[in-house]
Parts: C-alpha cells; structure tokens; sequence
C-alpha cells in the first residue's frame, strides 16, 4: 500500500507533498508506486482539483472521501474552511483512516499558520512539520 | 519569603491584573516580531536591537504597576530580586514562573519552562535565524527597564532559546552596578 499526499493552496499552488507507504502488515514505509505511476502522482491529483471544486459545494462536510479515481488509484480530498485541499492518492479502500488522518493533519496546518514566519499560502519547508506529517501517516495509514 | 511570594502572586493573578486571551497575545507578539524582520531585511541583530529597545520602554512603565500593584517594599540582595522577578513579575505579567538558577549576588539565570511568546513559533529557517534571532528578546529589555527603575542596572540577555533547538530557554541577567538613589533616569 503506498500513498501520495500534496496540500494544494488557494491558487492550486501544491505547498506540501509526501510519497509514503504504510506500516501495517509489516510494511516499512517506503512507498511501492511502480515506476510509471510515480512520475504521474502529481498529474493525477492535480486533475482531480476541479472534482473536489464541484463536489465541495455540493455537501457541507470538510472531508469529500474519494472522488476520482485511476486505474485502480483512489484520490481522496479534504477542504479546509480557508480552501487549502488536502489531496490523498492511494490504492487501498480506507475512509475512516483516511478521514482521521486529514483532521489530524488539518491541526497540525493549523498550528502552522499560527507561526508568525509562516505565509497563507506559502510550501512548508518545516522539518518539525514534515516529521509529524509522518508520524501521522504511520499511525492511520 | 518565598511562600508568601507565592500567595501574594496567586492572589494577584487571582484578583488584581486584567488578562487577555493567549492566542491574541502571542499572534500580536508574533506578527510585530516577524513585520520587525521584514522590515529590517532579515538582520536579526538589528531586530534584537529593537525588541529590547522596545521591552526597555515597556519595564520603565511596568515596573510602577508592579509596585502599585503589589506593595512591595525594596530588596535587599540581589537574590531576593531575582526571586521577585521570577516568582511576582513574571506571574503577575505572563503566568509562568521561570525557574531562578546560578544566583549569587552578581547574577542569576532564569529558566523558563514555559514561553508563552514563542507559543506556536518556528523560526524562519535561512540558516540565520537560529543563530542570530533571539525571539524573545523583549524580556531582556524589560527586565533592563525595570530593574533600572529601581537603581539597578543590569545587563541581561538570552543564553539559549528552545526555538533555536536548545534544551531549555534560559535568560541571564548580571548586576552592573547599583545606581546612586538621588539621580533620576534620564536627567543627567
């Protein structure tokens, strides 16, 4: 099982991404996309933006489950209240995983923000950020 | 001494002082701090220059609220100074009590645990930021400002931050000299 992960601000500027696998099952966290498909994570995602524009206004939750999916790839969204896009590609059927892990990741951007030397909209170069992020990822995914 | 400190700081924290929410405090901290870098281009020895400056103006007004406030009388060691520090002033004014470490009657150290200030914060990382910017260096012109306000010139400053990666925050502040009692600041 293995994961691509981008957070895509207000301009669809992506301003994180992670390629990472899982941990269960005896995985050991690094991601397995076949060669291919790796060069084509962030294509994929990226199209399925102007999904998650039209099903966001369409309910009220935060948190729009799957809505593309490629050649047996889910992608799976979460729109923050500021319109930052939460983007998860993955090859495994998991919503209430994935859906913890996005509010768990939507506190943790949040914290962010709250950092005086970050920008709205700006890539998170944070380490401490990026290592959480992680931490996440093996503990939902 | 000390647990009477203590009872007058929780009664004060209690009944006395005005508190404002955290989060508002340390954004509006944040903000001035990150727009003084901005502003000066990134030289953080200048945006230290100017918080202190800034905290120097603060600690000559706070001090007299303080001592409105608290009705204590003048030290007589530098210790005892050092413990109101720690344990009136800084509770009264920020609600964290810093640990008060190395004193003798020169200097002392004080520790702080907690930072309400840097809440939230990640230095810039330029690869300056972590070995010039002294975030909290407001404090250092406080405690200047005010301990001058009571004859006391000091010199202070920040030996180590926990958002430069350090293991505690640790703020030294060392006696210059025991002003004369006649002469006013600022009327010479």
């Amino acid at each position: 099982m293995s994961y691509y992960f981008a957070m895509i601000g207000t301009k669809d500027n992506p301003i994180y991404e992670l390629e990472i696998g899982t941990y269960k099952q005896s995985g050991d966290g690094t991601p397995k996309f076949p060669t291919e498909m790796k060069e084509l994570n962030p294509f994929i995602v990226h199209s399925a933006l102007d999904i998650v524009e039209e099903v966001q206004w369409k309910n009220n939750q935060l948190y729009l489950k799957t809505i593309d999916s490629f050649y047996g790839y889910q992608v799976s969204a979460y729109v923050t209240p500021g319109n930052v896009k939460f983007m998860l590609l993955h090859d495994v059927k998991a919503e209430e995983s994935i859906r913890q892990f996005f509010i768990e990741i939507n506190d943790l951007y949040v914290k962010m923000l709250l950092s005086p030397f970050y920008n709205f909209n700006e890539s998170i170069k944070s380490g401490s950020f990026d290592m959480r992020v992680r931490l996440l990822a093996k503990k939902y995914l | 001494m000390s647990k009477s400190l203590k009872t007058l700081s929780d009664d004060l924290w209690k009944n006395r002082v005005e508190k404002v929410n955290s989060e508002l405090f340390t954004l509006t901290y944040g903000s001035l701090v990150a727009q003084l870098c901005r502003d000066l281009n990134y030289n953080y020895a200048e945006v230290n220059a100017h918080l202190e400056k800034m905290g120097y103006n603060i600690g000559l007004r706070l001090v007299e609220e303080f001592f409105a406030q608290t009705n204590l009388g003048r030290c007589q060691t530098f210790r005892e100074t050092a413990e109101v520090v720690a344990k009136v002033g800084f509770r009264m004014f920020l609600n964290v009590v810093p640990q008060v470490v190395g004193v003798d009657e020169k200097q002392f150290s004080l520790v702080l645990d907690e930072n309400p200030l840097a809440e939230f914060v990640e230095l810039p990382d330029d690869g300056k930021a972590f070995k010039e910017l002294w975030y909290s260096n407001v404090l250092v012109g406080v405690l200047k400002g005010a301990l001058e306000m009571v004859q006391l010139e000091v010199n202070a400053f920040f030996v180590s931050d926990v958002l430069r990666g350090d293991d505690t925050t640790e703020l030294k502040v060392k006696l210059v000299q025991v002003l004369k009692d006649e002469i006013p600041v600022g009327e010479d």
